[in-house]
């Protein structure tokens, strides 16, 4: 309100704070040497090969299996951690139980452990000789390299992103809400499902965003476990990083450029949503 | 008035306060017991499954073979040499981009100029790629087929498949991580303290020392600690600039991988139990700073 007020008064927004030619400039020029011109490399690259060949190379059955594998197993992963990250944050703010706060503690843990590590152990314990994996032998369900498999390391990666993004707004819910439903006669799955849910739905749209985004691009803790076996559990970065190994730059650059375009969709969907929550809630 | 409600023992058609308040609260306990356990049961094992397991592995395949061989595996040279790799790449990391999260937090929270939001999403930019196409943009530039190649021969330096490029790589995935910690305090806490210090004559240095950083302090430590997290694990982009060369340009992670793909398996979960005690320190940290922050 105080900025609104100012701007109308001032047309000229003169700048009080010094420093912003120095500031601006820095930023963006490290921003420009670090990110931007390196990504530019790859559009650079991509431009020199003609439409047809681009074509060529991103509808190739091997790589479009590639992309089918790693979207369809993000999105279950994704989903999947939907369910679990919204029960999981419910049960860290609402309740009290004696080692909550080791537990709130762990969420971020695959953000802390290296990608490598993370995907031997997953692979080491979903094997058919592992821990998980022998149990689920003897019933004849492979789980490592297999899809399943994928799926269970992209879960693993995408935890932290939506427990993180609703416990937040769990915390800042108004009670009063729920209270007024609870006198006016709902059910407790009620109150849940209509006043609880709408409310947190934004930011489950975002951590699902990021989990979506993530497990697209994930390289280190999927691909020990994956088996990467071409049209079946390739994953679109280890065929980028086969081809690349072929010394294949213009196919592994034309794929990347696919697989950049995805997330970069994905990034616009998250921040269209959040922009749009901020005007309700007044961010 | 519309009755809105379905339920025929609603505490509005009874009436009196006393027992609108009991109502409530049985409403609001009977079953609540039964879900709080439910729920607490599916996250412990959910967890239990994800997280904990997995923990559990490392450990104990690392002590398999005795606490020896786990011994020589971790003081092995080329174990050191990799640690000394991720290292050097992780303080480079978090150097540059907490002066780079600082400046730019700065920039975009206390000015105001077009293209705000575009600034934003653009240094995001890393948080949201895959890093084997991180690693793979810095290929395109610098190496062989880069149209910056010819720079990098005139410098007579050595990018892609060297340590400068594990280096670079590592910079560029954790790019925005302090910037993106940084930035929601700073626009929160508004431009009126440092408006306030500049009119009563302040530098921008003295400004920013005394009036801003004070508000980021834990934010600023917050942003740093993931930083490093991500430096020290950064597996794909390193893994296509690295050459994997055995003691030099090999990180931890990366070691590990060899270990495990030639089946050296104890050796790698040996290695890999530095990384998992990194990263509960890091954990530990970075819950110490959030209540910190929250205080």
């Amino acid at each position: 309100m105080q900025q609104q007020i100012v701007k109308i008064k001032n047309k000229k927004e003169t700048r009080v704070i010094p420093g912003f030619g120095l500031s601006m400039g820095i930023t963006v020029t490290l921003l420009s040497l670090i990110v931007l011109i390196p990504l530019a490399s790859i559009v650079l690259t991509a431009s020199k090969l003609s439409l047809k060949e681009f074509v060529a190379i991103v509808t190739n059955r091997q790589v479009v299996h590639s992309y089918m594998v790693s979207f369809s197993c993000a999105l279950t992963a994704a989903l999947i951690n939907s369910v679990f990250g919204v029960i999981l944050a419910w049960v860290l703010v609402r309740y009290d139980f004696p080692g909550k706060r080791i537990i709130d503690g762990m969420i971020e843990l695959p953000f802390a452990l290296p990608t490598a590590v993370a995907g031997i152990a997953l692979t080491s314990l979903y094997a058919d000789q592992g821990w998980v994996g022998s149990i689920f032998a003897k019933v004849g369900i492979k789980i490592a390299y297999t899809k399943i498999g994928i799926i269970i390391a992209m879960i693993f990666i995408g935890i932290p992103f939506i427990v993180r993004a609703i416990q937040p707004v769990l915390e800042k819910l108004d009670k009063e809400y729920e209270e007024a439903a609870a006198i006016l006669g709902a059910s407790r799955s009620r109150i849940f499902f209509k006043v609880i849910l709408p409310e947190i739905f934004p930011a489950l749209l975002t951590g699902f965003g990021l989990a979506l985004a993530r497990g697209i691009g994930e390289y280190g803790s999927v691909v020990f476990i994956a088996g990467n076996i071409p049209y079946q559990t390739e994953i679109a970065p280890l065929l980028i990083m086969t081809k690349l190994e072929q010394y294949k730059y213009a196919d592994a650059t034309a794929i990347a450029l696919v697989l950049l375009i995805i997330s970069f969709l994905i990034l616009l969907f998250i921040n269209i949503v959040q922009i749009r929550t901020s005007k309700y809630t007044n961010k | 008035m519309k009755n809105i409600n379905t339920d025929k023992s609603s505490p509005l058609e009874t009436g009196s306060l006393e027992e609108l308040s009991k109502v409530i609260e049985k409403k609001q306990n009977e079953g609540s017991k039964k879900v709080k356990i439910i729920l607490i049961c599916i996250s412990l094992l959910f967890l239990f499954f994800m997280l904990v397991l997995p923990l559990l592995v490392v450990i104990i395949n690392a002590l398999k073979d005795g606490f020896n061989a786990y011994k020589d595996a971790i003081f092995d040279k080329y174990t050191i040499k990799a640690l000394q790799l991720t290292g050097l790449a992780t303080v480079s990391a978090v150097v540059i981009n907490t002066l780079f999260g600082i400046i730019a937090a700065w920039t975009i929270s206390k000015y105001q100029f077009k293209g705000k939001q575009l600034l934003t999403t653009l240094i995001d930019i890393p948080f949201a790629i895959s890093p084997v196409i991180a690693g793979l943009i810095f290929i395109l530039t610098f190496g062989n087929i880069g149209w910056a190649k010819g720079i990098v021969d005139m410098l007579d330096i050595k990018i892609v498949f060297a340590v400068p490029g594990v280096i670079l790589a590592t910079i560029f995935v954790t790019f925005p991580f302090v910037s993106r910690e940084i930035l929601p305090v700073l626009n929160a806490q508004g431009k009126d303290e440092e408006e306030a210090a500049a009119l009563m004559g302040a530098s921008s240095f003295k400004i920013f020392r005394k009036v801003t950083f004070p508000h980021i302090k834990w934010a600023l430590l917050y942003g740093v600690i993931l930083c490093s997290a991500r430096a020290m694990g950064e597996f794909g982009a390193v893994s296509v600039l690295s050459g994997h060369l055995r003691g030099k340009t090999n990180t931890l992670p990366l070691h590990v991988e060899i270990l495990y793909n030639e089946f050296n398996t104890t050796a790698a979960f040996s290695v890999a139990s530095i990384l998992v005690i990194l990263a509960i320190l890091i954990l530990i940290a970075r819950n110490i700073v959030e209540y910190k922050k929250k205080a």
